[in-house]
């Protein structure tokens, strides 16, 4: 177990250097560099004052150097200045990252809430109404786009209760913190929970058919035993997986939901950040993201010897 | 003819307004507005977009300002601001303005002359390496400005090479604010020092920018209010639903179309909405360097096609103003009557004729229905400049030009117009100040780095030196619409209307006055109140 864990964690630090060398060579191969973008933005095209953002930026400098500053200072804990704006990129990261997490955290949470439950329901009430309903559910969960199922939400807020769910920096406290990411957490997690729903009835399914359920039953196990303490906990594994694909993928989710409601999270700094060509955040933001990716599997996979003690981690 | 009866019933409101019994303005109160995007630094002499002036003005102070009361910028209506009074020597070439004493920034530090100098030096390129900004978009503004003298601390002498009768005016933009020599151009660009009603708190990208009243605004009793509040909501949906719900007191400027116009109206009953022109048009940039449009008579056969009517019923429901090069008249100060426009290539109100025209022009090169000539249109790759681009494609198809959208990212927008590696295209350009001199040296003189298209006319170079220095109005008007004129037979750069777009606010919110020949010089705040 022990040298399984060292061996995960250099493949972590190899898969992250990857990333490192990926994302550094894939932004320099974009057309269009930050000087160009921040001269355009004046609508203008003077090579002399072009020249000196590049110069004053580094930007001259080989790629090689310009890699190496990059991943000493990561090192170090310097993440730079963020070129637009001019700021330490660390300064303009880290009050999103909180913001983005609890989003997050708060549409994972309401999709495993909504999507397992329903699925073992489903499953164990198959072909009845109740399970083409939620088969519609959920049906309807994965192909309603984010940003119409936002806006029809943010709509029908003003319609009902006269006003929208604006994100407010200076609300503090729990209560207020959740109303306020409640319906933005919700769009974003119905997608999350549809396919929750959907795999942790198939998964239910294919579990309550096999032998140990009818022995369980035989035994005189009550339903709720049977299908909570018996096939549940096998049918897991799959859904588990998925939460864990589901969360790092939560990233893309977010950009359209954070951009709908307005919620200044990392996503759509993300995207602002690609489209200034602004290196220095979306170098350091992608490699947040891939950390979060590689420890989320990480977890996953030590999550499955709780779930299921036959699975051990060979030496 | 449907904006001008929007502009009547906007006049008719403001005369009942001022009719009204005078209320008395009350002090307090945060004015909160969404913004379109991220405003791309807060340095407005470093910025050329609406998105930076509307929010950082109120931060700032100018030597000389558009009256704020005057729904019209015009040289006749310019008040005092950091300068109390100015006057030009006999030869008309030094401008010398008396500066307000006990100015401070900010910061505290005092006011002087020395800020005035440093300002116009870096901007019109005097400094080599000026530490107050790192690039100058409007260059051009100052080609005329031969030096920047003090005369101790309180005054300033603008030196002219020769005679300009606009130059006042363009020192009367928002984008001409007094920046302190003291403070570095990076502070500038991320929390500005100003001696404006307004201070800046905070810029948090993607968040909000916040302002507070200055207790040492120059100008006593003003702002009313204790605070200014934008946040940066880039959905326009989002934003427009924020302002029916009470959560915004108004709307971004010019952000409600008229097709949302009702929408809004109908879910906010006591909003105040007022339709105006921003001065910003569509046109058309032609490589006329390289082929096919370096024929002058397939230059010809784009503007034959134009119908400028169906451009504004689409875009606009026909709200779009039909202009030359400047914008036309009700609105705009300069522009030429209707009659000497409908003469114009592009303008023609028989555009079945003009088409004829343009396919006979088109069958004599060897073109025709099957065999059209194949270009490409580029434009930015955003809706409001895509969707004219789009119905240009449409109108090209009717004299055999089959033509490609190319939609191109905004970060190589400038850079690929520059190389010149585009046929044609789709461009939208605001004009700051309605004065000849601000629209034609900055898109149409040959040395300009914003006259895209490289467009070089010797004569037209001339033309506009003459009208810049020609000091009689009606004389000046005359050279302009020949200006106007010339530009047009060129296809310099055919323009297919001037947008009118909708700003609302809620009705209590007092003091609002929006200008209807510029979008960029009337954002100061200090006479908004809330009668509440």
């Amino acid at each position: 177990m022990g040298a399984y864990l060292v061996r995960r964690l250099l493949l972590m630090a190899v898969t992250l250097i990857g990333i490192s060398i990926l994302i550094f060579i894939m932004l320099r191969l974009v057309p269009g560099n930050i000087a160009d973008i921040l001269v355009n933005a004046s609508g203008m095209s003077d090579e002399q004052d072009k020249a000196r953002i590049v110069h004053e930026l580094g930007l001259d400098k080989p790629l090689a150097e310009q890699y190496w500053q990059w991943v000493d200072g990561l090192a170090h804990g310097d993440l730079g200045y963020a070129y637009v704006s001019e700021r330490p990129a660390w300064e303009e990261i880290a009050p999103r990252i909180p913001i983005s997490a609890k989003l997050a955290g708060m549409a994972i949470f309401f999709a495993v809430l909504i999507g397992v439950p329903l699925g073992v329901a489903s499953a164990v009430r198959q072909n009845t109404g109740l399970d083409y309903l939620l088969r519609v559910f959920s049906l309807s969960g994965l192909s309603f786009p984010s940003f119409w199922l936002g806006l029809l939400v943010l709509m029908a807020s003003v319609q009902w209760f006269g006003k929208i769910p604006i994100y407010d920096s200076d609300a503090h406290g729990f209560f207020n913190q959740v109303s306020m990411l409640a319906l933005p957490a919700i769009v974003v997690g119905f997608r999350s929970s549809a396919l929750i729903m959907r795999l942790t009835r198939s998964s239910m399914l294919e579990v309550l058919r096999q032998d140990y359920v009818r022995t369980a039953r035989s035994k005189g196990a009550t339903n709720a035993s049977v299908n909570y303490n018996h096939a549940l906990r096998n049918a897991l594994l799959p859904v588990v997986t998925v939460i864990g694909i589901e969360a790092a993928f939560l990233v893309g989710g977010l950009i359209v939901t954070e951009t709908v409601f307005n919620i200044p999270g990392i996503a759509r700094f993300l995207v602002e950040a690609i489209l200034w060509r602004d290196y220095p955040i979306v170098q350091n933001l992608v490699m947040l993201i891939a950390f979060v990716v590689v420890m989320v599997n990480f977890l996953v996979d030590m999550a499955y010897m709780v779930l299921d003690p036959r699975i051990k981690f060979a030496d | 003819m449907r904006t001008s009866m929007a502009f009547l019933a906007t006049i008719v409101a403001a005369l009942a307004a001022a009719a009204s019994p005078a209320l008395a303005q009350k002090a307090g109160g945060t004015l909160r507005i969404p913004h379109r995007e991220n405003p791309p630094s807060a340095s407005i002499l470093e910025e050329s977009t609406i998105s930076v002036v509307e929010p950082f003005m109120a931060v700032f102070s100018n030597l000389v300002l558009f009256d704020p009361n005057e729904k019209v910028n015009s040289p006749d209506h310019i008040v005092p601001d950091l300068a109390e009074s100015w006057s030009y020597d006999d030869s008309k070439t030094k401008l010398t303005f008396k500066l307000r004493q006990g100015v401070k920034w900010h910061d505290g530090q005092p006011f002087t002359a020395k800020d005035v100098k440093c300002t116009f030096d870096a901007v019109a390129g005097f400094d080599a390496n000026p530490t107050i900004i790192r690039k100058s978009p409007r260059k051009i503004w100052y080609i005329n400005l031969k030096d920047v003298t003090t005369n101790g601390d309180y005054e300033v002498t603008f030196d002219l090479k020769r005679p300009q009768a606009s130059f006042l005016s363009m020192l009367a933009s928002g984008y001409a604010p007094i920046y302190s020599c003291h403070v570095d151009g990076r502070i500038m660009r991320t929390k500005p020092i100003g001696t404006g009603p307004f201070k800046m708190v905070e810029y948090k990208r993607n968040d909000v920018i916040k302002l507070v009243r200055n207790p040492d605004y120059w100008k006593k009793g003003r702002p009313y209010l204790d605070a200014i509040e934008m946040k940066i909501v880039p959905n326009r949906g989002t934003r427009t639903l924020g302002f029916q719900s009470g959560e915004f007191d108004m709307t971004f400027d010019s952000d409600v179309s008229f097709p949302m116009l009702k929408d809004v109206m109908n879910q906010k009953k006591d909003a105040v909405c007022e339709a105006r022109p921003t001065n910003v048009g569509s046109n058309i940039l032609i490589n006329r360097d390289a082929p096919p449009f370096d024929n002058p008579e397939i230059r010809k056969v784009l503007t034959d096609t134009i119908d400028v009517k169906a451009f504004s019923e689409i875009l606009s429901q026909g709200h779009n103003l039909d202009g030359a090069a400047m914008l036309p008249p009700p609105y705009g100060v300069w522009g030429m009557p209707k009659e000497m426009l409908a003469s114009l290539p592009g303008h023609s109100p028989d555009i079945a004729k003009s088409r004829a025209e343009g396919q006979a022009i088109m069958k004599k090169l060897g073109y025709g229905p099957d065999k059209p000539l194949k270009i490409k249109v580029a434009t930015r790759n955003i809706a409001i400049y895509r969707d004219p681009a789009v119905i240009l494609i449409d109108q090209l198809k009717q004299v055999y030009i089959d033509a490609e959208l190319e939609p191109i990212d905004s970060s190589v927008w400038y850079n690929k117009i520059a190389k010149k590696d585009y046929q044609i295209g789709m461009n939208l350009t605001g004009v700051a100040v309605d004065d000849p001199d601000v629209n034609f040296y900055e898109n149409y003189y040959s040395k300009s780095e914003r006259n895209y298209t490289g467009y070089n006319n010797p004569e037209v170079d001339k033309l506009i030196d003459q009208q810049s220095a020609e000091p009689d109005q009606a004389k000046r008007k005359q050279i302009v619409w020949e200006i106007e004129k010339k530009l047009a037979e060129d296809v310099a750069r055919p323009m297919i209307g001037y947008n009118v777009d909708n700003t609302c606010w809620d009705s209590h919110l007092k003091g609002v006055k929006l200008q209807v020949n510029s979008i960029y010089n009337a954002w100061r705040y200090e006479d908004y109140w809330f009668d509440r």
